[in-house]
């Protein structure tokens, strides 16, 4: 099958130094890929290159392709924001913007000229439903995002990614700040979201990874070492590295 | 989509523009003030201009332009200001920053700031009508307006920088060093003064200068209030002439292109220099305080 | 260690001391000004041109010609500082020449204001053929405001969480759109308070427009702003330095004093609440 989203042989300097050294994945459509590894070992920063954030970065060089229905967005000309619009990312914090609930998951949606209000309503109730937020927030549509407990949070500023309808969702460690409750909700929230979207994320938490992923892949120093289905890379990793890292003899 | 493109370029490079104006612009004040102070040593010896203290450009047949005697005066003044200024300072604000409440400090600093939004010609007429005729009948003068009133005058000026700057020097030593003081046994007094404020030190001497710099470059309240006598100061009891004053006494009635005229752009270069200097020392000092947590 | 308490109590008792004296010179200040010239403030004061070589009358065209000028500084300096601000914190690389560029903006924020002074004379008034006018002085008096106004509006845009710059741009923004909606509504409330306390400044000064356009007696409004101009802070000096009858203009000078003291505190004031406000609003979220 053709992958969704495909990296190929992809090399990121900071100023001197390698941090990614000539990574390929294959990220297939309607799945969950996993990255993990130890701190430093560069997950995040290949998570970041998948929808140009070290654009922001100027000492950040990008060599290599990263293709998206075999379109590469790291093509002279590629047009960024048109980028990010089907690559929607979720950072490691929260990170709502300091409007009303509304506006936040509106933000995306006005930006790209849709000012029609009772389609905006329409797609913030929809996206709000999808993220089990809906319940808990209606009749606080016009509240501060930012009077929101964490995890709720979270899961508007997935909503807000949502509403935009990209194609690949990226979330950057998205349970890192949050308690194991919210944690569950989450990860339902994206066991539910797979059914339409790609979905790439960056964890820590190796149970996360075995609950949530179809794929994972291990990466250590900038480089990919091993990229299997979950369960077989838990049960039975074909790299000496991965399985020490595995059993928690580093990281 | 074209034209969210088109706008955002468009407004990129007209931030550029207003950037590149303002930064040219303002590197021009000093290109400018270099370029007409140099034209004034065509027809003056710097060994004129710095060791000579007869200042008397106007003069008929033979001018001369000696500025030590008001680089004296402004130099008096300025440290009248900080012998004043720096006890009370450091003082008001170690009090603040260790001593008093948090609901104090924070009622006080802004007052503090109130102090600093002063214009400065508002000061100089205090010192005329108030702190002048004082000095005059303590000490027995038979007019006020000298370098003590001046010092009087700048050191008030000069307060709410160094409380401010040293405020913050202070508050930013890290919690753990007094809490190690506390748990040897000292007081909160020993405390303050063999732990915090020696950790602060860099910052409060940052302060002192930043406070330095505004006493230098003081115009109208000197102007004002210390009564401009171009002559060498032999005390605070002398009125004095400085360097902001005697620019701004001679620039109206100097003829545009003179020797004269280029002279004051001298001096200016000379009060942008140490200005610059004070400056960089105090960031550079600064810098150093902040304790990485 | 009793003598240890005593040191303890002399110590701090010292500080409060040294903090209530500075507390003192502002009251002395603010109590000197106000007890003496709140009795000729009026209508006529306010509103009348002075009369009989100033020995009477009002200061009408001082304030007048204090708002002008501050009106020229505003304009050329707010929209100048806040985009320089922008460029500088939002799109300039952190490579050494930008920051050799904000070393030389912090460090002109404290050049004398005599200084300025200079600048306009040379290149407003003479190189520039501007003349003694509000124009020149306005420039000055903008030029002095700049570096202030574009320090503190970096500031209020380095404290906007980088998060929320991604967070847009993650969702499709370009880069002037995450600004605009994202970056600036969170900034200008600091942007604001710079801006104010910057032009309370500038309308407080006198030697930057001292040889730049400010008049000692003019029957006149300016007309344009080509025009010499009165203004609140040199009347003071005049009255209170330059007057042929010093003695008797002294209540005058009082008066002046009480209406520059008020109109600068009040801009303090406005900005000090801005700010207060928003730190409010600030704690309230985290």
């Amino acid at each position: 099958m053709k992958p969704k989203l495909a990296v190929r042989n992809l090399h990121l300097h900071y100023g001197t130094k390698e941090v990614l050294k000539g990574i390929d994945l294959d990220v297939p459509e309607n799945n969950i890929v996993a990255l993990i590894g130890p701190s430093g070992c560069g997950k995040s920063t290949l998570l970041r290159a998948m929808n140009r954030m070290h654009d922001l970065n100027p000492e950040a060089k990008v060599k290599g392709k990263i293709l998206l229905d075999d379109d590469d967005i790291y093509a002279p000309g590629k047009d960024v924001v048109a980028v990010r619009r089907k690559i929607g990312m979720v950072f490691q914090k929260p990170n709502p913007f300091p409007k009303s609930i509304f506006d936040n998951i509106a933000y995306g949606l006005k930006i790209a000229g849709e000012n029609n209000k009772q389609k905006l309503h329409a797609i913030v109730e929809r996206t709000l439903r999808s993220s089990y937020l809906w319940e808990e927030v209606k009749d606080d549509l016009d509240k501060s995002a930012l009077s929101l407990s964490g995890g709720q949070q979270q899961r508007l500023c997935i909503a807000r990614a949502v509403a935009v309808e990209p194609e690949v969702l990226l979330m950057d460690e998205p349970c890192s700040a949050l308690d194991p409750i919210s944690t569950a909700r989450i990860e339902e929230l994206m066991l539910e979201l797979k059914k339409q979207y790609t979905i790439v994320i960056v964890t820590h938490n190796m149970q996360q990874a075995q609950r949530v992923a179809d794929l994972t892949a291990f990466m250590y120093f900038g480089e990919v070492i091993e990229f299997a289905p979950t369960r077989q890379l838990f049960d039975a990793p074909q790299m000496e590295l991965t399985a020490n890292y595995l059993s928690g003899n580093f990281g | 989509m074209q034209k969210r493109h088109f706008i955002d370029i468009a407004i990129k490079w007209l931030f550029f523009g207003a950037a590149a104006t303002s930064v040219m612009v303002l590197l021009g004040i000093f290109g400018m003030l270099l370029f007409n102070g140099v034209k004034a040593f065509a027809h003056i010896s710097l060994a004129e201009f710095f060791f000579s203290s007869n200042w008397n450009p106007s003069a008929y047949g033979k001018p001369s332009y000696g500025i030590l005697a008001m680089l004296t005066s402004t130099f008096l003044v300025t440290l009248g200001a900080m012998l004043l200024a720096v006890p009370l300072g450091v003082g008001a604000a170690t009090y603040l920053a260790q001593v008093a409440t948090e609901k104090t400090r924070l009622i006080l600093k802004p007052v503090i700031e109130l102090l600093a939004a002063i214009p400065s010609v508002v000061v100089g007429f205090i010192g005329i009508v108030m702190v002048g005729p004082f000095i005059a009948r303590v000490f027995g003068l038979s007019n006020g307006l000298t370098a003590l009133n001046g010092a009087i005058l700048l050191a008030v000026m000069s307060l709410p920088t160094i409380i401010t700057v040293a405020e913050d020097a202070i508050r930013s030593v890290p919690n753990s060093f007094k809490e190690a003081s506390y748990s040897l046994g000292a007081n909160q007094w020993t405390t303050l003064i063999k732990v915090v404020l020696p950790a602060a030190y860099s910052g409060i001497i940052a302060a002192i200068i930043l406070g330095m710099g505004r006493a230098i470059g003081e115009t109208m309240t000197v102007l004002m209030a210390t009564g401009n006598a171009l002559a060498m100061p032999r005390g605070f009891f002398d009125p004095v002439r400085t360097m902001t004053a005697t620019i701004a006494i001679e620039l109206g009635e100097v003829p545009y292109g003179t020797t004269h005229y280029y002279s004051l752009f001298a001096v200016g270069a000379l009060l942008f220099l140490i200005s610059l200097v004070v400056n960089l020392l105090a960031e550079n000092l600064a810098g150093r305080y902040r304790y990485k947590l | 260690m009793r003598q240890n308490s005593l040191q303890q109590r002399l110590g701090l008792n010292t500080l409060r001391f040294f903090v209530l004296l500075v507390l003192l010179f502002l009251g002395i200040i603010l109590w000197e000004v106000f007890s003496k010239g709140s009795g000729v403030i009026n209508s006529g004061f306010l509103f009348d041109y002075p009369r009989k070589g100033m020995t009477l009358g009002g200061i009408f065209p001082t304030i007048m010609g204090t708002i002008f000028v501050t009106l020229v500084t505003t304009i050329f300096a707010i929209p100048m500082g806040i985009a320089t601000a922008i460029y500088l914190s939002e799109y300039a690389n952190d490579n050494g020449i930008n920051r050799l560029i904000r070393a030389s903006i912090r460090n002109l924020a404290g050049v004398p204001s005599i200084i300025y002074g200079l600048f306009g004379v040379a290149v407003f008034v003479q190189g520039m053929g501007l003349g003694s006018s509000v124009l020149s002085s306005g420039l000055t008096l903008g030029l002095l405001t700049l570096p202030y106004i574009i320090t503190t509006t970096e500031e209020a845009l380095k404290n906007v969480p980088h998060s929320y710059r991604e967070g847009a741009l993650a969702l499709g923004a370009t880069k002037w759109e995450a600004i605009w909606t994202n970056v600036l509504p969170s900034a200008v409330s600091g942007i604001v308070t710079g801006s104010i306390l910057g032009l309370s400044r500038a309308a407080g000064e006198t030697a930057p427009i001292l040889f730049t356009g400010v008049a000692f007696y003019l029957r006149y409004l300016p007309g344009s702003v080509y025009d010499s101009f009165m203004a609140m802070p040199y009347h003071l000096y005049i009255l209170s330095t330059q007057h042929h009858a010093i003695e008797e203009v002294r209540p005058l000078a009082y008066g002046t004093a009480l209406v520059l003291l008020s109109l600068v505190f009040v801009l303090n004031i406005i900005a000090f609440i801005i700010r207060y406000r928003y730190r409010n609003f600030n704690k309230a979220r985290i």
